[in-house]
């Protein structure tokens, strides 16, 4: 399998060499396709997204030159057939039949067999023992656990690299997209059903995915990240997911968990090891390491955090958090005990 | 009505009289066959829907807590609809040959069977809603909308069929040269008779094979 | 009305006076309200479908505006939702399909050489439903209850507890009140085809535009339905606590998916076909030939309209149904390309084999193409599953489809409205600000979606009311937004063109292309019974054959003047061989009668004024009853024995 996955994006490199030709197309393709943050497709990191980039290149290079063709018949038209006698003669079907149905048909029948390739190889799914992480779309967040670990994390995999997991897909309410552009296609999340896709990242790194199916207000920011690393990272990454929650360590900390736990917080998160144990928002017992808040909506500083307790709906307008009623005074508290959570 | 003025006058010429002698298809009828080719089309995605769910839905069919349809009075009003279509094909011909009175008879006895079948319809909704309605669940929702959606069809029929019979006990709205709208009537009526036939094999019958 | 011809040779002025006398309609209030002329009929289609087509531009204009930077706050989320499904859905229900339906009321009846449609009354009930359901739809958006679920509107987004408030509502009973005019149209243009052709036109003699039209109205015919069932089930789901979409209760969120694809892409062919009719048409006026393979670009309409049913679940190869399922619907997408392509080069040949004249709707045809080639070329890209599953619901494919839609739908529309603008008006276009319009269009939509392509492979998922600064989005979503603004310049342009061209624009003559079809043999505007004689057509490009031309000249015979009477001729399906002259409809007021009472119908039924909503249906059923009444006649007259 390794082997014509590498052939195959050799063969797509190899397409992508004749870009002198038509500098300003490829170039627009390029520009921002490989630039440094942009989750494209165009710059697989995964076994998926490379065999979809390799057939994108050679769609693409057929589309080039019919579009050529087609324009060059219409400019010869334009330049060489003017004029405003009625002309009677002339039938070319053979010509129609040649050009619109049966070139047509050869190349189509050529790219399908391409296609069905590629589609029997994002069928095949990893073993059956393989690692698997359960991915349950909520509006408008991504809850993520893993059988391993009794805890949960939101918005983000860890996965580890150069291996095939297997991800579980569930909705908690309306339809969601899972969609990772640099490693995999789409799997949709079906309301009352299971779906299953797998992840496979060949170089470590973070990846961007996104909701990708309509699902209400906040569609937008339903946003994840992939974390591929190394296996040991990846293992001491999950250990951690299923110990208790990092325990305070100064006083502010300590005050914070305090605040956090008796206050209205408790009713929907949960951090575990402690009495805070809601099931309705996202499981923040590492919510201080995670790279978003509010599923890619803001950055994960202080400042943001603060900004979405005191009142998360002028910052993600429409999510399920009221805003808070927390004193002033305790903010800070627990602004600090949530930042250590990691 | 504005459209009546110029309307005897021209339909009373001597022209009209030759030239209004049916000759191919009218309009109407193929408007008749096109609106009953959409609705049909309708009543296939009902059903289909019903299969779709009941295949998605698992091995027990009906839904656990409902028993299932027993057959006696789909059968009797089978019996019954069915062949409220004689008697309208029976006073379609009958108009051909310019027999207004057994147009009149075959209306009024297609009224009466189908009112009878939306009777007998009533007593059987009357019998589940003791089971199951609308809102039970899935099946609930598909038996009563597939069902009553036929019913309401039946309605507009019977409509139909009574306003040829009012039309016809006037006099001088059918004879031998002017009976298009007995013909599309009955193209419809003979509709609701086939599609009954549909629901019944499958709200009925499938849930036993 | 307009008298820019003299009386033809062979028809007497005692026959145009009874013609006129007959069919023309008085212009007063009450004659507006009343009128079946198709040729009335149509121009509203037209002009009410531009005007949404107006407001649903705007809406785009307002969302680009929005994402022309990263978190602008120009819109609320709520907002956007609510204008990007009315976007859509008013693009495609009450935009594409009525604009393209008001071009073949116009004209189906005059190119096959007819006084009017099959059924004038319902084809006047047919537009006043399509106005009612569009302003019932648009009018919930200044109150904030607008559709806001995406024009698919999948469940289970869409019931009532994911999405209280009358949003869906209003969508699933506009759709139902529009589908009766839709219905009406299809069916009166199927029997308008079938029976009214002039006789001689054999159905190989039989205009491509009335081809397409005629498959259209079969795909709606089939294709409807399956909408319908759809939202009726949904409001059923929403307001009376039916489970159809509802998982917890054994319905299932992907029976609505079926269900809408099985409708939605044949509407797709439904939008395009008649577009691609009137390349047809516009083609051998501006290229001094027919256009190449007759036959073949009917087989290839007739093709397109069947296989279009057997494609629908290429729009959920991301929903995880089976591999095998896939293969085959990919298979049958990338076999459709085909008949497309064979037109495409049909076209093509006739204009390489013919003499361009490079007038404004040429080179609306020649945008056509070049656009439209390539949103097919992304069309067989998404019959793959594969690449389908990496850039659907991304920008990828709201390009492709805006490249195939406004390709393969609005630059054919403008086309056919600067062609037919004389025959509609009677008056010429100004071609210079034709010209400018042209370019700026072409130019916009091409800096507005091509763009589209990239992002959407860059990873950015549509339906999004904002997008993060550091995803290498931004310049690209700017450069889209510049093009968006260039395409409302140059929409204005067109708008202008025609209303300069109303007002101001020179006379136009009967025929100021030298056209093929049969339209172009009778005056501009036509008389309101379209034809002094009705021709005997002898070929394919009636108005080009000279024995065409001297049926109604010379030729004339009374069973073809019919000016006894509001009449016209009713000819064989296939052969169009006469068979009798009948009696048309005069106006009435029943058809604006029985859509009020239906617009009452609906509104009572979203608001839940049920009782309100009986009466309506009691009001209903007496002014079909009385429609439809039979006139009284003598005994022998009727044929009766007893």
């Amino acid at each position: 399998m390794k082997t014509t996955v590498e052939t195959r994006s050799r063969s797509a490199r190899r397409q992508r060499r004749p870009r002198a030709v038509l500098p300003l197309l490829s170039g627009l393709l390029l520009l921002a396709g490989c630039s440094g943050d942009s989750p494209s497709a165009l710059n697989p990191a995964g076994t998926g997204a490379a065999r979809i980039n390799g057939l994108w290149w050679l769609l693409f290079w057929i589309s080039v030159v019919v579009f050529v063709e087609v324009m060059a018949l219409l400019a010869w038209a334009l330049v060489f057939r003017r004029g405003a006698a009625r002309v009677r003669h002339g039938q070319p079907l053979r010509f129609v039949t040649i050009a619109g149905a049966a070139i047509p048909f050869v190349i189509l029948v050529a790219v399908y067999g391409v296609g069905l390739r590629d589609l029997a190889a994002l069928g095949a799914g990893p073993g059956r023992d393989a690692l698997t992480v359960e991915v349950t779309g909520h509006k408008w967040w991504w809850e993520v656990r893993y059988p391993d670990a009794s805890g949960a994390t939101a918005n983000e995999i860890h996965i580890p690299v150069g291996e095939r997991v297997k991800v579980r897909l569930r909705t908690a309410d309306v339809l969601h997209s899972f969609w990772v552009p640099q490693l995999m296609p789409k799997t949709d999340l079906i309301a009352g059903e299971t779906r299953e896709t797998w992840l496979e990242a060949r170089k470590a790194g973070s990846y961007r995915g996104q909701c990708a199916e309509y699902c209400g207000t906040q569609h937008a920011h339903m946003a994840f990240l992939v974390v591929a690393q190394s296996r040991a990272e990846f293992d001491a990454w999950l250990a951690r997911l299923d110990a208790p929650a990092r325990a305070p360590r100064t006083d502010a900390e300590r005050r914070g968990q305090q605040a956090f736990v008796q206050g209205t917080c408790a009713a929907c998160h949960s951090i575990r090891g402690t009495g805070a144990q809601g099931r309705v928002g996202p499981d923040l017992s590492n919510v201080g390491s995670r790279w978003s808040i509010g599923a890619g909506a803001v950055p994960n500083d202080a400042g943001h955090l603060g900004g979405w307790i005191a009142n998360s709906q002028t910052v993600k307008p429409g999510n399920a958090m009221p805003p808070q009623p927390v004193d002033a005074a305790r903010l800070p508290d627990l602004i600090a005990y949530l930042r250590s959570l990691e | 009505m504005t459209d009546r003025g110029g309307v005897v006058a021209a339909a009373t010429g001597a022209e009209a009289l030759t030239t209004e002698l049916p000759v191919g298809r009218p309009t109407g009828w193929w408007g008749m066959v096109m609106f009953v080719a959409t609705e049909a089309t309708l009543f296939a995605c009902l059903l289909g829907s019903y299969f779709y769910l009941r295949f998605q839905y698992g091995p027990q069919w009906p839904p656990p807590g409902i028993e299932d349809p027993t057959l006696l009075k789909p059968l009797v009003m089978t019996a019954i609809l069915v062949p409220s279509s004689l008697p309208v094909m029976w006073a379609e011909r009958g108009i051909r040959h310019g027999q207004r009175r057994r147009l009149r008879l075959g209306m009024a006895a297609t009224l009466l069977m189908g009112t009878t079948f939306l009777l007998l319809q009533g007593t059987e909704y009357d019998e589940k809603l003791h089971m199951f309605s609308l809102t039970t669940n899935a099946y609930g929702s598909l038996f009563y909308v597939i069902t009553g959606f036929h019913g309401l069809h039946v309605l507009v029929g019977l409509t139909m069929i009574g306003w040829l019979l009012v039309a016809s006990l006037r006099g001088g709205s059918f004879g031998a040269h002017r009976h298009d709208r007995v013909r599309n009537v009955a193209i419809y009526w003979h509709f609701v008779d086939t599609v009954w036939v549909a629901i019944l094999f499958t709200i009925y019958l499938s849930p036993r094979l | 009305m307009s008298t820019t011809t003299g009386t033809p040779p062979g028809v007497g002025r005692d026959d145009l006076e009874r013609l006129t006398e007959h069919w023309e309609e008085p212009r007063s209030l009450r004659a507006w309200f009343t009128t079946v002329d198709h040729k009335k009929i149509g121009r509203r289609y037209l002009v009410t479908a531009g005007f949404f087509f107006a407001l649903a531009g705007l809406g785009a204009l307002t969302m680009r505006t929005q994402l022309a930077r990263p978190e602008a706050e120009v819109l609320s989320p709520q907002e956007y939702n609510q204008l990007f499904t009315m976007h859509g859905t008013a693009m495609i229900f009450l935009f594409a399909t009525p604009m393209l339906f008001g071009f073949g009321n116009f004209l189906v009846p005059l190119m096959i050489g007819s006084r009017d449609m099959a059924f004038p009354r319902l084809n006047a009930f047919g537009y006043w439903v399509f106005l009612f359901a569009g302003l019932f739809m648009w009018a919930s958006l200044p109150f904030g209850a607008a559709p806001n679920n995406g024009w698919f509107a999948y469940a289970p987004l869409n019931d009532v507890r994911n999405n209280p408030g009358l949003h869906m509502d209003v969508y699933a009973l506009g759709l139902l009140f529009l589908g009766i005019s839709t219905t009406a149209g299809a069916i009166n243009f199927i029997v308008t085809a079938l029976k009214l052709r002039a006789p001689g036109m054999s159905l190989n003699r039989v205009p491509l535009f009335v081809w397409a039209i005629v498959a259209t109205a079969f795909m709606v015919i089939f294709a409807l339905p399956a909408l319908n069932t759809d939202n009726a089930l949904l409001f059923l789901d929403r307001r009376f606590g039916a489970h159809f979409f509802d998982p917890s209760h054994g319905g299932n969120v992907l029976l609505w998916q079926h269900l809408f694809w099985i409708f939605g892409h044949p509407d797709v062919y439904i939008i395009v076909m008649p577009a691609l009719g009137i390349v047809s048409a516009v083609l051998p006026a501006f290229t001094r030939r027919g256009v190449v393979g007759y036959p073949l670009i009917v087989l290839a309409i007739v093709a397109i309209s069947i296989i279009s049913f057997g494609v629908w679940v290429h729009h959920m190869f991301a929903t995880g149904l089976p591999q095998l399922s896939y293969s085959f619907f990919s298979a049958a997408s990338t076999i459709i390309t085909i008949p497309s392509g064979i037109q495409i080069f049909a076209w093509l040949a006739t204009m390489l084999l013919g003499r361009l004249v490079l007038r404004a709707p040429l080179l609306f045809v020649i945008g056509f193409i070049v656009t439209f080639v390539l949103g097919g070329f992304t069309g067989a890209m998404f019959a793959l599953t594969a690449f389908d599953q990496q850039v659907t619901d991304s920008y990828f494919v709201v390009a492709h489809f805006h490249y195939v839609l406004v390709g393969g739908a609005v630059f054919p529309i403008l086309a056919g409205i600067y062609y037919w603008l004389p025959k509609m008006t009677g008056r010429m276009y100004h071609e210079g600000l034709a010209r400018w319009a042209f370019w700026l269009f072409f130019t916009g939509m091409h800096v507005t979606f091509f763009p589209m392509h990239l992002y959407g492979l860059f990873g950015m998922p549509r339906r999004v009311y904002t997008y993060r600064g550091d995803l290498g989005w931004n310049g690209w979503n700017l450069v889209s937004t510049i093009g968006a603004y260039l395409l409302a310049v140059s929409l204005l342009l067109v708008l202008i063109g025609v209303v300069h061209a109303v007002r101001r624009g020179r006379p136009a003559p009967a025929d100021p292309w030298d056209g093929d079809s049969l339209e172009w043999s009778t005056a501009s505007p036509p008389e309101p019974y379209n034809f002094p004689v009705i021709p005997q057509v002898h070929s394919l490009h009636p108005a080009w054959d000279e024995r065409t031309v001297e049926s109604t000249s010379s030729g004339a015979t009374e069973d073809r003047i019919l000016s006894h009477g509001r009449r016209t001729l009713f000819t064989s399906e296939l052969d169009a061989r006469p068979e009798r002259a009948v009696r048309m409809p005069e106006p009435t007021f029943k058809p604006l009668v029985l859509a009020g009472a239906l617009l009452v119908f609906f509104v009572a039924m979203l608001l839940a004024w049920y009782p309100v909503a009986v009466a309506a249906v009691a009001a209903v059923a007496a002014t079909v009853a009385a429609w439809l009444w039979p006139t009284r006649r003598p005994d022998e007259e009727l044929g009766v024995a007893s």
